[in-house]
This record gives structure tokens, sequence and C-alpha cells, in this order.
């Protein structure tokens, strides 16, 4: 199954990792997300930016269907990765999420220990045959979280007692250890210092040479600094799309110029 | 002064901080005399609580004591012999107790004048009691044997201040002159005050015999109920809460369920004790006064109680940690099983355990079910038959006890309150550890 989804993406897209057309989310009444059509880059950083409330996030949380889990959410439209199509009825939620990890705004790691709260994603899809593996994958993952250094000699300490910067690098390898194609950013820095802020931005740059990453953030020099592509949303609405240069310095929207430049938001 | 006030109230922001204005001073006293109030409030709840364990430990404690006259006495082979040949053979073991109680007397130089009907009505009959010592294993005979007898309700009354010589000048049971043969006897050792055993371990006595009755029958009863509302109600609550508060969708019919929940919790507990009669005893032919109807009652009276509680716990649960385990790729159950219910089981436990003290105390749906209006005499012979077979509970021993004329029984009921307490104290001291321990894992 999954060789020939492989060529079918091979051929008929190019580098394109997630493709969404034509996507409406709404919330009961509420239409909170309108017409977003946007192709997003395998190996590229691409930052979602705009005002609180613009619906950011909730596009974001339809990549891995985490709205699902809302009850009056209502998604319509095409989200498809490596050319699937997430919201067939055919496509599992709990695959798809393991394929497509995600990293909260707030640090949340699970009141376990450090190595179970890397150990847990690949213990439930079976992707270790025994414990030399797991603990290899959890070495792979912390390494690749660049947190291992910190917490190689305290493994089996809880995980809740790191500090914030730690957690939240902890939150990312434990998203990498289910080896994931995509990895959703939802404001990851937004509570943490700027050490720490500045450690995950280098994380995210490294991550970029074997995810797609998707970061939606507050602050236009987070995106500036990580991002290769950023979109900027408006009311619910995808206003400007490009290269994360251009729409910086060379907006074409007068909304983005005006959100760049700090009049609206 | 006036130009004081003017100050004050002018430009009071203006004014010295080391001189309080007058809105000030308002606001500091209203605040003082709201501690106050909440001073006295909390003082007069202490107060009712000291006088209520002081009169509960007053009026109980007598209960854990029993007057007992201590004899020795040898029965030689002839004796025993002549005894056993005679038509009222408990009669006499009667006289030769009382010959025996006579020559201990003499033994410690006490000149008193009594008769055997005295006797009787200080200890009653002992002659079958001490018949079956001797018959029961007869290489007894021509040894030495030590009876511990207990003494009638009135003397225990009596050492426990419950008798006066003036209240017994009509009494058929116990003569005011009697308690001269009671204090000789006090005096020389031979009666006295022991642990009352039988009180802990022993089952219900008739309704004339206080001194005889023991607790230990219903409590085994409040045992097998706790049991059967324990594994009913944990997981019919704990598999209900989860699926209301983490998989139910939220509509109208979850929230007209939830309403009633909540409603059944306030049901008077007598409801549930009528309906218990009606659907488990008259329609479903359960046998009556089984401790497996009454825990079957009282699950459903406990229900509630826990849904309420292990919701909460879940409810509590920082919604993040749903979210993160979603977002590794666990499906809705594994985030419940693995992340959420182990962080909502504390609260689980102490809604749980707080659900089966009360279920422990409750009384009204076991009168209904007829746990009260017989002499609970038998332990269970099994544990199965500890579930079916007739029995008392705790509450209801207690309830049945107040209820006897015999002011005996009263003192039994305050002592069995005392058990129960015990009960109670411990189980709420399980939940708060419980408590401690889980949440001190991290």
């Amino acid at each position: 199954m999954r060789e020939e989804i492989n060529v079918e993406t091979d051929v008929a897209v190019n580098n394109v990792k997630i493709s969404a057309k034509d996507v409406q989310v709404f919330y009961g009444d509420n239409h909170a997300i309108k017409d977003v059509t946007v192709e997003i880059e395998d190996k590229t950083v691409t930052a979602f930016i705009g005002p609180s409330g613009c619906g950011k996030s909730t596009f974001l949380r339809c990549i891995n269907r985490m709205n699902d889990t809302i009850d009056v959410c209502r998604v319509v439209g095409d989200i498809r990765i490596d050319g699937e199509n997430i919201y067939d009825p055919k496509i599992d939620p709990v695959q798809l999420r393991a394929k497509v990890g995600m990293v909260f705004q707030k640090p949340n790691p699970f009141p376990k220990s450090i190595y179970d709260n890397v150990a847990y994603g690949p213990r439930i899809h079976g992707l270790a045959r025994n414990k030399a593996e797991l603990d290899e994958i959890v070495e792979r993952s912390l390494r690749s979280g660049a947190i291992w250094d910190e917490v190689k000699d305290r493994l089996h300490a809880p995980g809740t007692g790191l500090s914030g910067g730690q957690q939240q690098r902890l939150c990312i390898a434990r998203a990498i250890a289910t080896e994931p194609n995509v990895l959703l950013m939802d404001e990851p820095c937004s509570a943490l210092d700027p050490i720490a802020t500045a450690q995950v931005e280098e994380l995210i740059d490294e991550l970029r040479r074997s995810y797609s990453v998707v970061i939606v953030t507050h602050s236009m020099q987070q995106a500036a600094r990580v991002s290769q592509k950023t979109a900027f949303f408006h009311l619910g609405s995808l206003v400007e799309y490009g290269e994360t240069s251009a729409i910086f310095t060379n907006p074409i929207d007068p909304r983005t110029e005006s959100y760049i430049t700090g009049r609206i938001g | 002064m006036p130009n004081d006030t003017k100050i004050l109230n002018g430009a009071s922001h203006r004014s010295l901080l080391s001189k309080q204005d007058a809105h000030t001073q308002k606001r500091n006293s209203a605040e003082k005399r709201f501690r106050i109030y909440g001073m006295v409030a909390l003082s007069i709840g202490v107060l009712f609580l000291i006088f209520l364990f002081a009169s509960i430990l007053r009026s109980g404690l007598p209960a854990f004591t029993q007057t007992v006259v201590n004899v020795e006495f040898v029965v030689s082979q002839e004796e025993f012999n002549k005894a056993e040949s005679k038509m009222l053979k408990t009669k006499a073991y009667q006289d030769i107790f009382v010959a025996a109680l006579n020559a201990e007397l003499e033994k410690r130089n006490v000149e008193i004048a009594y008769d055997k009907k005295t006797i009787e009505r200080i200890v009653g009959k002992p002659g079958g009691t001490i018949r079956s010592y001797f018959t029961e294993d007869p290489s007894r005979v021509g040894r030495l044997a030590a009876f511990e007898l207990t003494a009638s309700s009135r003397v225990d009354g009596y050492f426990n201040g419950r008798v006066t010589r003036e209240s017994l000048v009509d009494s058929r049971f116990l003569k005011a002159v009697d308690l001269d043969l009671v204090d000789a006897l006090h005096a020389s050792g031979i009666i006295r005050q022991a642990f009352n055993w039988n009180f802990i371990t022993g089952t219900d006595s008739g309704v004339d015999n206080p001194g005889g009755a023991g607790l230990g029958a219903s409590v085994i009863g409040s045992f097998f109920m706790m049991l059967v509302v324990l594994f009913l109600s944990l997981p019919i609550g704990v598999a209900a809460s989860i699926y209301l508060e983490e998989f139910a969708p939220k509509n109208r019919w979850t929230d007209f369920i939830e309403v009633n929940i909540s409603n059944l919790a306030a049901v008077p507990s007598i409801v549930f004790g009528i309906l218990g009669l009606a659907v488990f005893i008259q329609f479903a032919g359960l046998p009556q006064s089984a401790p497996l109807v009454g825990g079957l009652v009282l699950t459903l009276m406990t229900l509630p109680t826990i849904i309420i509680s292990t919701r909460a716990s879940l409810a509590a649960v920082p919604p993040s940690i749903r979210d993160a385990a979603l977002g590794v790729g666990a499906s809705k159950m594994q985030s419940v099983f693995h992340h959420v219910l182990p962080l909502a089981m504390p609260g689980i436990l102490t809604g749980t355990i707080i659900g089966l003290a009360q279920a422990l105390g409750e009384t009204a749906p076991l009168l209904l079910i007829g746990m009260v209006g017989f002499v609970a005499r038998e332990y269970p012979d099994g544990f199965m038959s500890g579930f079916t077979d007739a029995n008392s509970a705790m509450p209801a021993q207690i309830y049945t006890w107040a209820s006897r004329a015999d002011p005996g029984f009263y003192e039994k009921a305050w002592g069995g309150i005392i058990i129960l307490l015990l009960f109670l104290i411990t189980m709420n001291a399980i939940a708060i550890i419980l408590r401690r321990r889980f949440e001190r894992r991290w």
C-alpha cells in the first residue's frame, strides 16, 4: 500500500507534502476557516502567522484531525498528505496522528518518566520489538530533540520535573519518536523564555532536514528566523502565502503589510 | 476636629499613611468582625463535636465492660455421678455452684446472710453452663475448674451507675438488699469488671439478656454488604463516569442523564429501601434480610455518589494530557486508560471510600428489607452463605438494640455506635492515605 502511494507521490506531486484545497471549518454556526487552499512543501519550515483568532491554529489542527475531538467542529474540503485525503472515511485518525506529530503551545509531558514519555508512542504503535530497540528509539529521539545530553543520566526521573524549555524539547522528542513525516507546532515557544526559545528554534532548523515542519507563531521575528515559507491568515482566510523573505520584505496584500508593520493584530 | 474630618473626607489619599482614614478604619473593622464571626462559628462546631464524642464515649464505654463472677471449685467423680443421676440435673449443678460460692466467702471470712434466690438474681442460673463444661469433656471432673460467669444486667448497671438502691425498690429482677451481697462479693474480689470480648465477637442475644449481646455477627453482615457494594458500584460507577465524561456526545440525552444522576444522589435512602423490597425480594425472589439484598440496595444508593466524584476527578485532569496522548497517535481509549484514569485515580478512590462509608452507616433501607425485627443469633456457616443467610448489619443492629426495653441494651447501642464510628474513621483514614500515596508518585 505504502509503496504505491510513494510512487504516486513522486509522479503526481512535486515535493508537496500537504495540499489543502477549499478547506472550510465551522464551529457550530461560526465559519472559522474560509476557503483555505495551500500547498506545504516537504523538508521545509512553514510558518503560519496572523492576529489572534485568525484561524491559524484551527487550520493546523485540521492537518492531524485534532479538531475531531471537538464535538461542534466540522471540516469541509480536501486535505491531502502524500496524495491521500485525510478526511476520507477510510482513514483512521489515530494512524494519521502517528504520521503527523504535534507539539502544543504549553509543554505537556505525561506525568511519567522521561524515558516513558518518549517510549509511549513507539510502544502503542509497536515500533520496537524488544527493549534494546526501544532504548535505541528513545535515545535517537532525545538526540533529535537536542535534549539527550541534559537528561541521559536521569531518564527515569519524572518528565514534569524538567524546566519549561527542556519539557518542550522533550515533547518534541516524544513527537519525533513515532517517526512522523510531518511535525505540527502550535506556538511551541510562547511559554518559554528567550534562551529556551533560541534552543527550540535551533532545533526546528535541524528538524527541517527530515520533516515537513509547520509552525504557528505569534512572533513575526520567529517566523522570519525559522521558516522558509510563510502563510498569513486574517479573519479565517489565507491572505498571502509565499517565501518568507518575500512576505516580510515585499508583501503583496495590503493587509499583510499592515500586520507586519504592526498596524493590525 | 472639624478641620481633621475635612482632610480625611476630601483628600484621603493625600493623608498620612500612618494615620488611617475613616474609610480604611471602617473596612478594617468589618474585616475584623467577619473574622470573629468565623471563629465563633468554628468554636460552636468544635464544641458540638466535643460534646458529641464525650456523650458517645460516656454512654458507650460501659458496653465494653462486663461484670463477672469468678469462682473456682472441684467437682469430684461422686458429685458428678450423683448430679447426672438426678432428674433436675442443672439444678444439682446450681447447688454445687452455690456451695462453692459459700466456700469462697467462708475462705475470705465474709459473713453475710443471703439465700439461693439472691444468687440466682445476681448471676442467673449457671447450672447448665457448668454441666455442659463437665459433660463435654468428662476428664475435667476431679480437676480444679475456674468459671467466669457473667452477672445479670442489673448488677452490671449497678457498677455502671445506671442502677441504684433507690431504683431497685419495686424491681423483681434484683432487690436492693441483694446489693449487700454484691458489694461483699466485689470487696472480696469474686465479682469484678472484665473486658467484654463477647460484645465484639458475639452475636445478638434475646430481648431479656442484654449482657450476652454482641455486635460480631452484624459486623460480618456489614462486611458482606460492603463486598457487594464495592464489587458492583466501583466498576459500574467508574465505567459509567468514563463513558459520560470522555466518550458520550454532549446532547440533550446525556444532559438529561446527568441531571438525573445528581437527582438520584439526593433521593432519600428509604426510597431505595422500598425499591429494593419490591424489586429484589418480592419480584426477583431473593432471600429476605440477606446481606446480598442489602448490598444491592446500598449499591443503588452509592452509585450516584461514586459517579459524581469520579466524573469530577476525570474532569479535573488537564485537557493538555489528553491532547498529548492523542497527538502521539493514541486512541481515545488508550488516552483514557493510560493517562487520564491513572491521574484521576486518587479522586476516584477517595470518592468510592466515602461512598462506602456512607453506605456502611445507612440504616433506613435496611429496615425495609427486613434486617431488623429478628434476633441475629448465628454467624454464617461459610463464605457464600454469608451473602444469603439472614443477618443483621451494624446500623440495623444498633437500631434494634435502641428499640428494646431493657436499659442494658441502651448502652449496647451506644457501644455499637463507637464500633461503627471506629470503622468509619478507619475507612476515611484509608481514603486519605491512598490519596496521599497516589499523589506523591510524581
